[in-house]
């Protein structure tokens, strides 16, 4: 799959329509100094000898240099992935914790106002914009109210931490620095915000129809009958058999949350590597595009690969499955 | 006498289809909801088709200037107030239906058009070409398309139909997967064993018996698709990357107008109100079709 992954980033730089020492050049250099990259990077020698040579560079860690930033992406990528991780870590928490109990929920009172409300905003959470959302609470909570700061990750007169893991907000508890938490805290709240709804949208959506499909079978009537809790039957015996669907949910979402972090962060000026792409992509700067593409790829099939794991752990006939 | 059975013939014949056709339509107007859905897509249909002549300001759409009236908030003369050369935002907005019409349409008909023959490919011919056909799906999937659609463009360069391109080549996997399965499953039917013992061949077993089975998932998946792909080509637009200036597209639209918040907030709000309706629309129509032709999908 890794290698399928590697193949695609490389077609799509070496192969779509389009000049790829041009593109690394940027849109500003003249011809020779394009046949000096073209030269420099073997664009020159067959699609075979450079598909090597690209496959060399990546498992050296060599994803090109940035014509923006002048350094190599890969140091980019380091350094900004670790924002874009909490950022979406925080966002799928939120809709997890938010999502499955209210889907839950949903399917106990169907019907009733809260069933409406919920699937209301499942409705709605998939068919708006995250971009406009993220503007839209702007606009309400930031400028109106003034209760949250308009974006970035720290305000203009913190210093963040030394870094141990650098992740923000582990590194700030770590060094005991609650006023950093806090002030990272309040500018993440409206970004995770965006970034969780429509996820959460999803997530509620899928769990309260599998909710409501699997309170419908015999065992959860026999256990009903037997005299168990009706919060024991829900959560015991029928939330966690609503939960693989709504697990599989999850693992999708997280991969449309990597997605949307190119929106949200341009929108809140996160510096992750969405807006890294993005601003990249805006000036013409190919290495970059295609770092964040294979990082994200790679976290998405890791992903997957959790959820895959996680299914074993939920439903003992998967695991069974799985050794015979 | 002959020619007046044959046609009562086929009168009775057509009859069950009509009265199918019927108690579907009922079924649909049944759901509220899937209702609401098929009013807003009409809405913006209609809008799309006939809002060059219904706009109160053409000539905006095209980019004209009137600083005169630049930033003025909404008002009788300009309901959704004008922008920072003075174009009418109602007018952009209206005009920009087409635009989003179009970049939909194009977009899920080309990938089901990639999609689908690969699909049945996949799953009814099968063997290494099948195989290799799934595993280069599965590659693309494991790309979020959007992420995958800005390295496309970054590759094209930014515009409408760069960005309709990249989003048109991400967006097929889904129709195979989708096809895979149905067609998979479809291969152990009665009705395929049949046609295959009664000496039908391969093309005659995909044409008549698969695809009009594959049809109500595909039918459904492209409606649900119609609004994503709209949101999508938005976002990139959003990005600076899909419709360039003036091009009344409303990703741009709400990109430029973002420059000018929150004193003229009227700018960006409009033309994401729009982008909301409209997938909205879309997503309740394709439940609304999924309940009633592919129940079974529900989730």
């Amino acid at each position: 799959m890794l290698f399928g992954l590697l193949c695609l980033t490389f077609a799509i730089s070496h192969v779509v329509p389009g000049d790829p020492a041009r593109l690394a050049a940027g849109p500003d250099a003249n011809e020779s100094m394009v046949e000096t990259l073209r030269t420099k990077y073997g664009l020159d020698r067959p699609l075979g000898t450079q598909f090597a040579r690209y496959l060399g560079g990546v498992a050296t860690g060599d994803l090109g240099q940035s014509l923006r930033s002048r350094n190599a992406v890969v140091d980019d990528l380091l350094r900004y992935f670790p924002n874009t991780f909490e950022l979406v870590t925080l966002a799928l928490l939120l809709a997890v914790a938010a999502g499955v109990p209210l889907g839950m929920l949903s399917a106990v009172y169907q019907n009733t106002w809260l069933d409406h409300v919920t699937r209301v905003v499942s409705v709605s959470g998939v068919a708006l914009p995250a971009f406009w959302l993220g503007l839209m609470l702007q606009l309400l909570v930031a400028l109106h109210l003034g209760w949250l700061p308009l974006g970035g990750r720290l305000g203009l007169t913190v210093t963040p931490p030394a870094p141990i893991t650098h992740l923000l907000f582990v590194d700030a508890l770590l060094r005991d620095e609650w006023r950093i938490v806090a002030d990272a805290a309040a500018h993440a709240v409206l970004p995770v915000v965006t970034l969780c709804f429509p996820a959460l949208a999803s997530i509620m959506r899928v769990n309260r129809a599998e909710m409501l499909e699997t309170l419908r079978q015999d065992y959860i009537v026999t256990a009903r009958a037997q005299g168990f809790s009706s919060f024991r039957v829900v959560t015991r015996y029928a939330l966690r058999n609503a939960m693989i669907p709504t697990l599989a949910m999850i693992g999708l979402r997280y991969g449309w949350m990597l997605g949307g972090t190119v929106l949200v962060e341009t929108v809140f000026d996160w510096p992750g590597i969405g807006l890294y792409a993005v601003n990249a992509a805006v000036s013409s700067d190919f290495q970059p595009i295609m770092g964040v593409t294979l990082v994200i790829g790679v976290n998405f099939m890791l992903a997957n690969l959790l959820v895959d794991l996680a299914y074993g752990w939920l439903d003992p006939r998967i695991r069974r499955a799985s050794v015979t | 006498m002959s020619a007046r059975v044959l046609s009562l013939e086929r009168l009775t014949e057509r009859e069950p289809a009509a009265r199918e056709v019927r108690r579907y339509v009922r079924a649909y107007a049944r759901s509220a909801s899937a209702m609401a859905g098929l009013l807003i897509v009409a809405v913006f249909v209609l809008v799309a088709g006939i809002g060059p002549w219904i706009v109160p300001y053409p000539e905006d759409g095209r980019g004209a200037v009137h600083l005169e009236r630049k930033l003025e908030p909404p008002s009788a003369a300009h309901w959704f107030g004008t922008d920072e050369v003075g174009n009418d935002v109602y007018t952009r907005v209206m005009l920009g239906a087409r635009v989003s019409l179009q970049i939909g349409l194009i977009i899920t008909i080309v990938a089901a058009l990639l999609g689908v023959p690969l699909g049945i490919v996949a799953g009814h011919v099968g063997g290494r070409v099948g195989e290799t056909i799934m595993r280069v799906t599965d590659v693309f999937l494991s790309v979020p398309a959007l992420v995958l659609a800005l390295a496309v463009v970054g590759a094209l360069g930014p515009g409408i139909l760069n960005a309709m391109i990249a989003l048109s080549l991400v967006w097929w996997p889904g129709y195979v997967r989708l096809v895979q399965a149905k067609t998979l499953a479809l291969g152990q039917e009665t009705f395929v064993e049949a046609a295959r013992a009664g000496g039908a061949g391969r093309l005659r077993i995909v044409l008549v018996h698969l695809l009009p089975s594959c049809a109500s998932p595909i039918v459904v998946k492209a409606s649900m698709d119609m609004g994503t792909a709209i949101l999508a080509a938005a976002s990139l637009g959003f990005i600076g990357l899909g419709a360039q200036p003036p091009h009344p597209e409303w990703g741009a639209m709400i990109s430029h107008g973002r420059n000018y918040l929150p004193t003229w907030w009227w700018y960006s709000t409009f033309p994401g109100l729009a982008i909301y309706l409209t997938v909205l629309g879309f997503n309740l129509v394709g439940d609304g079709l999924r309940d009633l032709l592919d129940p079974k999908s529900r989730g």
